[in-house]
């Protein structure tokens, strides 16, 4: 944004009145465009070298995550061996970007983890629901961050969003930002339950300014996950926003993100939005568990000039 | 910038012949004189072509002549089907006409593939299904074909054109003489073969290949009995003259100026998304392109340094690379008509701006470009310069923008932004233009009407309006 822009929107909020009007100045999003822009970028055909280059990074970018009720130390413990050594035959493969567990968890991929340079992200605040008091939600954000956790994936109270009472979402994220610590903080907004691009760009917005270090579409809990779409709205507002404030945020979406063309057509909605600046694992996450095998075996194909089978990939 | 390989479409998808002859009476035959047709982004020659004499006119005239007694006379839904087999016809080989249209016109693989032949297909589809429900189109009871059409169709969307041409006049049981354009007589020879391919009787489709000379005399032929023109208005105006008294029906599609408004309400991404689309589509071979920028002043500075960020990502290149977004100018002529008309935009005082890129040596090309600090009593505000080229002017409020809106001998489109429906609606109701985009822009659907007020001519073409030229 620019010099007028900063200008028309210099008052960033400074009470719950403000928020309010702030949130709702912001420009519009329409629907039909933004998802016929998303579309019309995913047709981009990104082929050859360009292709490796994509799948390395598209690794580099990934939250390996498993967050089941199933979940056990066995589990957690293959995962974490799994992103420090995504492909045991190919040394050349990068790790991935972090795990990503429930806070019971972290102790024991911590173990794995620790000095290899993979994150270590929770999900805490009562994921994925977020409907607990926030004494209990800070707790659960403490208790993951002593447990070694340097990433927190926190959910947005969406019932207080969708009350419009935004005061209070503001102030969970403030205080769950401080009990973090040191460890980066991601805001899921759960997009899906927001339901429109407007609530999405507010939402942003109202996470960014609360001091979210990354904004994250979903919980993969909801039927609908990450869209390229708000994906793209998303992006748009860490655009505007470090136009706005000089603060970069990374962006991840999460959920349904299975294949490496999903991947890849994420990554050129990044290029062609935001740029360079965010072509990174320190900008730039996504949310998967099944996408790792898959980018895997097209590297593979890309190296080897052929497809390897389903077991030639070790299973998570 | 994360840098895409190349990502070229085949071009041995499509083979082109060395020479063409003129496509009359179901045969090709060859003409007295050629010309070559030239690939824009390369110089390379494509293929030679028939120059159509008068006496090749008036053997597809007398073809067509001959055609209308039957074809007229079969039922609708027997007119029908070869209507659906030609479009069948043509989805199933959009690819190698993708291409070709591609390398004859120089616009990107992206957009023929994407727009322009799914939309032809469209167009023969939809008015297939109007050939046996003429009597239900709101013409009178029993609608009657007109006769014998000669329509004469530009290079900007050479095969969209013509479909938009011929298939209301084949539905209406007209039967047709098309002279494609000079620089892209290609596709129209290619779809020759559609018509054969789909059977369709000799003589209801004749195409005449040639020059400005070649479709003067078809105009003019004392045997058609309906013009259907697309193109320049100073061409139109010849034609409506050379028309006049004769009897012939006429239809005109001429050029545009059309203002795209921007309100401070607006959805400020989508609109600098329509605003790209709206001029750089096409290269702007556009004469319904959003080539007048008009946005409010207090968002101004705000919007045009979103547009110039988004236009730094245009991939200027390659018509045939998949990521290509801008290709090649048609012609050397239109690229010395749009290089004249912004050093004319520069000397009238408007600042020029252009992102970085680099352009290929060969063929004629012209980088994305916007002028701003524009007035109504520039150059550039006023004329059409049918390339990428934007004239950004503002306005205060809303009655200001319908009158500059307004305030130009053209009326072909126009385009709204705002979140605000209202709005919309009021100022929709004051522009005159044929085709009002509401939060969008160059937006084409076969059921809907397209035409001009004032001087981007008359008639309407697409949906059920679109047939009322060919029925009597």
């Amino acid at each position: 944004m620019t010099a007028t822009a900063t200008s028309r929107l210099s008052a960033l909020p400074d009470s719950a009145v403000n928020l309010r009007a702030f949130l709702h100045g912001l420009p519009g999003v329409d629907k039909v465009g933004v998802e016929a822009r998303a579309a019309a970028l995913g047709t981009r055909s990104v082929k050859t070298t360009a292709k490796a280059r994509a799948i390395d990074l598209a690794i580099r970018m990934v939250d390996l995550t498993t967050l089941e009720g199933a979940d056990t130390p066995g589990k957690v413990r293959a995962l974490s061996a799994k992103a420090l050594r995504p492909d045991p035959a190919d040394p050349t493969c990068p790790t991935v970007g972090a795990i990503c567990v429930y806070p019971a968890m972290v102790p024991v991929a911590y173990e794995v983890l620790k000095g290899s340079g993979v994150h270590l992200a929770s999900v805490a605040t009562a994921f994925p629901s977020g409907q607990a008091p926030l004494d209990v939600k800070l707790a659960d954000t403490r208790d993951a961050v002593a447990g070694g956790a340097d990433e927190i994936d926190m959910v947005i109270s969406r019932g207080a969003f969708l009350a419009g009472d935004y005061a209070k979402v503001f102030d969970e994220i403030v205080a769950v930002k401080e009990a973090c610590g040191s460890a980066h903080l991601k805001v899921i907004l759960e997009t899906g339950e927001l339901a429109t691009y407007d609530n999405v760009r507010r939402a942003s917005w109202l996470a960014m300014l609360a001091g979210a270090d990354f904004i994250k579409t979903s919980t993969g809990k909801v039927p609908v996950a990450a869209t390229l779409p708000v994906t793209l709205v998303m992006l748009e507002a860490v655009r505007d926003f470090r136009a706005q404030t000089g603060r970069q945020i990374g962006v991840k979406p999460a959920g349904g993100i299975r294949t490496t063309k999903d991947a890849i057509k994420y990554l050129v909605l990044i290029n062609e939005t935001v740029g360079d600046d965010w072509l990174s694992p320190d900008w730039f996450r996504f949310g998967a568990s099944s996408l790792l095998n898959d980018l895997l075996m097209q590297r593979t194909k890309l190296t080897t000039g052929h497809y390897a089978g389903p077991d030639y990939f070790t299973l998570d | 910038m994360f840098e895409y390989a190349p990502a070229p479409e085949s071009r041995s998808v499509v083979t082109i012949q060395p020479s063409y002859g003129l496509f009359i009476d179901g045969d090709f035959t060859p003409g007295k004189d050629v010309f070559k047709t030239i690939n824009p982004a390369t110089e390379e020659v494509l293929s030679e072509v028939a120059l159509g004499a008068p006496e090749d006119v008036d053997r597809a005239v007398a073809a067509a002549r001959r055609a209308f007694a039957t074809w007229s006379a079969l039922p609708g839904a027997e007119r029908a089907k070869y209507l659906f087999r030609i479009a069948r016809i043509i989805q199933e080989r959009s690819r190698e006409l993708a291409v070709l249209e591609s390398l004859d016109n120089g616009k990107p693989i992206k957009e023929t593939r994407d727009v322009d032949l799914p939309l032809v297909a469209a167009h023969f589809f939809y008015y297939a299904g109007w050939a046996d429900k003429l009597q239900y189109a709101g013409f009178g009871p029993d609608p009657r074909p007109v006769g014998v059409a000669g329509q004469v169709i530009p290079w900007n969307f050479p095969l969209l054109m013509l479909a938009w041409k011929i298939a209301p006049a084949l539905a209406a049981g007209n039967t047709v003489v098309l002279k494609p354009a000079e620089t892209t007589p290609l596709s129209a020879l290619f779809f020759a073969d559609v018509c054969r391919q789909a059977d369709l009787p000799p003589g209801v489709v004749n195409i005449v290949t040639g020059a400005g000379d070649t479709g003067r005399y078809l105009v003019e032929h004392p045997g058609i009995d309906k013009v259907a023109f697309t193109g320049s208005t100073e061409v139109g105006r010849q034609i409506a003259r050379s028309v006049a008294g004769t009897g012939k029906r006429l239809t005109l599609e001429l050029g545009g100026k059309a203002a795209n408004i921007v309100f401070d309400d607006a959805p400020i991404d989508q609109a600098v998304e329509g605003i790209v689309n709206g001029i750089f589509f096409n290269q702007g071979h556009v004469c319904c392109a959003g080539s007048r920028l008009l946005v409010q002043e207090s968002i101004a500075e705000e919007l045009l340094d979103s547009l110039k960020r988004r236009m730094a990502t245009l991939r200027v290149g390659d018509p045939l690379d998949k990521n290509t977004d801008v290709g090649a100018i048609n012609s050397a002529a239109q690229l010395a008509r749009i290089t004249e008309l912004s050093e004319i935009g520069s000397e009238e005082g408007a600042e020029r701006w252009s992102p970085e890129c680099s352009l290929p040596d060969r063929g004629f090309w012209f980088a994305p470009t916007i002028f701003t600090g524009v007035t109504q009593a520039h150059r550039i505000a006023r004329e059409e310069i049918f390339g990428p080229v934007l004239s950004v002017l503002t306005f205060r409020t809303p009655a200001e923008a319908i009158e500059k809106a307004n305030n130009t001998p053209y009326g072909l489109s126009a385009g709204i932004w705002s979140e605000k429906g209202s709005r919309i609606l009021a100022v929709a109701d004051k522009l005159r233009a044929g085709v009002v985009w509401a939060n969008t822009f160059n937006k084409f659907d076969p059921t809907s009407p397209f035409g001009g007020y004032k001087e981007s001519g008359y008639g309407r073409e697409g949906g059920r309006h679109g047939l009322e030229a060919y029925l009597a």
